[in-house]
């Protein structure tokens, strides 16, 4: 590198610079009804660029989120990130509505159910094809519900079903073509929440052919029959879905959607402020009413299916055991106050299930604020000198708990005042879940997100003594109430909804009476979005096609 | 000279087993399973442990640890456990990215550093020496997270005149040959995509240019001051060679030295350290891929790419000392 190579590659950056100063210079405004990317895009068409793909009529929506997909065969994935784009790429047999998670026709037109329950009998369309040009038909579905009773790498599928080692298929016992376009599930057990769970992303169907095409390379080869055709997929950076000119059902109103990586929350809103995203979820707190006074932008709420709360540890020997105790800090708690660092997201709970749900007990009183009578059933327990006690949490924000960290704090300034002494343990996600899986906490923080819009989703997971199985509790309370239990269990296999609602109802009231939970919040996920965005419902479940949705 | 570097690659191989023993005990001590990160809290205990014995994590370290190494020693550096990909195929995705940003960045900070340096020493205590030193303070105080943010703010939001993150806008295409997006766009001779390129690159590489811009400048004054006292410097002012002859030549050759070391130093830095960067900037590099690997308990990934980075660290240092000669001929190597 001597000294002339120094002052050459100087002198060529200062051109680079005066060039690249030049061409920024003598740009013009691009009317670009789609998404205009800030500058230095769509100018220098004047010159010998006219290879390049011209793209001004193409309407693109472009989709701003923390992290990228994992994998995009939706079966073997759980996380958000790849739902979301496997959602616009595959169809369901049946999807939910809109607004709620009640169900309606997709890939199945209409269905019957047998009297036992066992036996359900689904008529499919006849007019759709998949991505690649093969037609779908009965047969199809057969192999996508077999494929994914062949390992356990379909989490889902065994989650939902529940397969276990001996018998991956779990309740469904067989599904057969019972003609050209009918198929027929055959379940070990009457399952009432079937139908909502077959409307669950995971359960796209994918084309088999190409499935055999790819082999091991189809998660990033998705084919479904969805609105939108899968595209590229630039690890880390973006993967982009073009429309489907053949759906069958509504077509899409935007050609293009990309999805883009922008891990940073702060980041992520600026580029909507700039105009180069139309969308974002994951907003910061802050960002919201910032957003909310920008006449360009706009914040659109996401419906809550989520729980947030403090979970004590009923197995742990110590004051958590004691249901006195556990009344005792559900009223020394003023959770008005606490959902105040939900910035505006948040909506006490009082129930372990979200108010979205059917079978919600709105009966139920909470417990309120009552630091007297906390105070006196403390000392009728024996506490009257209170007690030390470890709280765990998260040291990240969850979807359901922004801001976990001042939450603990808030918790252990209040339980103070009947004598509590709370020390907090922070952890990372991953290390939390472990701890309190494992059962070796006093209270923890913890939430859930529903998959199905079930409430044997919530109640069942969460509460059920079933799930209280040390190192993979769901029910990290370790809460085990055989009544509870017992009315549960009816619930699942109860084929009539009016009763079923009775059952999830009385369950609720139990649950408080013994207060398993400290339940703190409900959140409606906010996204960012720009003013000519519309017709956008976000749906409960965390993710939606995007094929209503329209750029202005 | 050739049988040093012979002798110092196979220097490698101690640093490599070094590197993979604390990489591999660290990632297995933090708390934390990779099947549950992989499978979700949905997952039962059946498919866990499905998981888990696919992936040989029932048996014990030193056996595990047998088989990474076993497998690496075939070149075989294994695949990640939440992608399914290979990991080589996924380190040579994202490498030329962090690469090109660090580069970008170095020759960023090697111009400015070691201008601002040589004109704070020649002209020391003047004004241009007090702010630029002052300048050099603040900029490796700056936390690059707020840096990086305040810039996308006037820049992108405010003025409007770059990108604020990402490698290339959304209606650019471009034909990937290397994957280092200038050199492609050059080697297609595509000029909106370099010019589109280069425009993303600006503010990373200012953000991530800082810390070492204002390391070189302080090391640059402070052994260009030293060297400046003397004689030879005396002899060439006194023989009447202009001036700019005896900074940059007399002066500045020799100055260079320890200079060199932290330019080394801090460029194997840049490629590993580039987490913040990448993740304001939404750069999809090596940094980002780590830490993502981390937090997912994907211990493949993890053991893998800090081995690569490692020894791109150590051969950059290899570099750095065989530059040394060329600054001082007076070195040997043998």
């Amino acid at each position: 590198m001597s000294k002339k190579t120094l002052m050459t590659l100087f002198g060529l950056l200062v051109i680079a610079m005066v060039v690249i100063s030049g061409c920024s210079a003598s740009e013009t405004t691009n009317s670009d009804d789609s998404s205009d990317e800030g500058t230095s895009e769509n100018d220098n068409a004047s010159e010998e660029t006219a290879d390049e793909e011209s793209d001004d009529d193409v309407k693109r929506l472009v989709f701003g989120r923390g992290a990228d997909s994992v994998q995009l065969d939706p079966s073997k994935v759980t996380d958000g990130e790849s739902i979301y784009v496997t959602n616009q790429i595959f169809d369901t047999l049946v999807q939910y509505e809109q607004e709620n998670t009640e169900v309606r026709p997709a890939l199945a037109t209409e269905w019957d159910t047998s009297d036992d329950g066992l036996t359900w009998t689904f008529q499919l369309r006849d007019d759709v094809t998949f991505h690649d040009g093969t037609d779908f038909d009965a047969e199809d579905v057969v192999f996508n519900f077999e494929r994914w009773a062949t390992s356990a790498e379909y989490v889902y599928y065994g989650y939902m079903f529940g397969a276990t080692e001996e018998d991956l298929g779990g309740i469904i016992e067989s599904v057969e073509a019972t003609g050209d376009y009918e198929v027929t599930f055959t379940l070990s057990e009457p399952n009432a929440p079937f139908i909502y769970t077959l409307a669950m992303p995971p359960f796209g169907i994918s084309s088999p052919d190409a499935i055999e095409e790819y082999g091991d390379d189809y998660f990033k080869n998705p084919v479904g029959t969805g609105p939108f055709v899968f595209e590229e997929w630039v690890n880390d950076d973006s993967i982009t879905v073009t429309k489907n000119d053949d759906y069958y059902g509504d077509e899409a109103k935007v050609d293009e959607v990309i999805f883009r990586v922008i891990p940073d929350n702060g980041a992520r809103f600026m580029e909507l402020q700039a105009g180069s995203i139309d969308l974002m979820n994951g907003m910061n707190p802050q960002d919201i009413a910032t957003a909310e006074d920008d006449e360009n932008l706009q914040i659109i709420r996401r419906p809550s299916m989520n729980v947030s709360y403090m979970a004590f540890n009923t197995d742990a020997e110590g004051p958590t055991s004691n249901e006195q105790v556990r009344q005792a800090i559900n009223l020394a708690v003023d959770k008005e106050k606490l959902v105040t660092l939900y910035e505006g997201i948040g909506k006490e709970a009082k129930n372990p299930m979200p108010p979205s749900l059917w079978g919600y007990n709105d009966d139920i009183e909470d417990y309120g604020y009552d630091v007297d009578e906390a105070k006196r059933l403390l000392a009728e327990a024996g506490y009257e000198d209170g007690f030390e006690i470890t709280l765990h949490s998260m040291s990240n924000p969850r979807p359901y708990m922004p801001q976990p960290k001042v939450t603990a704090q808030a918790i252990q300034e209040m339980l103070s005042e009947v004598n509590i002494d709370v020390e907090i343990v922070e952890s990372d996600w991953n290390t939390h879940l472990n701890i309190v899986e494992n059962g070796e906490h006093d209270m923890a923080f913890m939430g859930w997100i529903g998959d199905n819009g079930d409430p044997d989703n919530f109640l069942y997971v969460l509460l059920d003594k079933d799930n209280a199985k040390v190192g993979s509790a769901g029910n990290v309370a370790f809460y085990k109430n055989d009544e509870v239990h017992d009315l549960l269990k009816q619930a699942q296999t109860e084929m009539d909804q009016e009763k079923r609602v009775e059952l999830y109802m009385q369950a609720q009231e139990i649950i408080h009476e013994e207060a398993p939970w400290l339940p703190i919040a409900h959140t409606t996920p906010p996204l960012g979005a720009n003013a000519d965005v519309v017709d956008y419902l976000p749906h409960p479940t965390g993710s939606e096609p995007f094929n209503y949705l329209d750029l202005n | 000279m050739f049988s040093y570097i012979i002798k110092r690659i196979l220097m490698l191989i101690p640093v490599l087993i070094g590197v993979s023993i604390l990489t591999f005990s660290l990632i297995h001590l933090i708390p934390g399973d990779p099947a549950k990160s992989m499978l979700g809290e949905k997952a039962n205990e059946a498919q866990l442990e499905a998981l888990r014995a696919e992936m040989g994590l029932n048996d014990p370290l030193y056996s595990q640890y047998g088989t990474y190494v076993a497998k690496i020693l075939q070149g075989d550096l294994g695949e990640s456990v939440q992608s399914k990909e290979s990991i080589a195929t996924e380190v040579a995705d994202r490498l030329p990215a962090t690469i090109e940003l660090a580069l970008f960045a170095m020759v960023l900070a090697i111009i400015v550093g070691v201008l601002a340096g040589v004109i704070a020493a020649v002209k020391q205590y003047s004004w241009f020496d007090n702010i630029s030193m002052t300048g050099a303070l603040f900029g490796v105080s700056m936390p690059i997270f707020w840096l990086g943010l305040m810039m996308i703010w006037l820049f992108s939001v405010q003025l409007n005149i770059l990108p604020a993150s990402g490698r290339l806008s959304n209606d650019i295409q471009l034909g990937l040959i290397t994957n280092f997006y200038l050199i492609d766009s050059i080697l297609t001779l595509n000029w909106p995509a370099f010019k589109d390129a280069f425009l993303h690159l600006l503010m990373p590489g200012i953000a991530l240019g800082t810390i070492p811009m204002a390391i070189i400048a302080r090391m640059t004054r402070s052994s260009m001051l030293e060297v400046m006292k003397q004689d030879y410097i005396r002899t060439a002012n006194a023989k009447g060679l202009a001036s700019y002859l005896v900074i940059f030549q007399h002066a500045l050759k020799n100055a260079f030295l320890p200079v060199l070391t932290v330019i080394g130093l801090q460029f194997g830095l840049l490629l590993g350290g580039a987490v913040l960067t990448e993740t304001i900037f939404s750069w999809p590099g090596i940094g980002r891929y780590v830490l993502n690997a981390v937090l997912g308990r994907d211990y493949p990934v993890v053991q893998s790419t800090i081995l690569i980075i490692a020894a791109i660290f150590v051969i950059v240092n290899l570099v750095t000392d065989l530059l040394y000669k060329f600054f001082d001929p007076r070195i040997k190597y043998d």
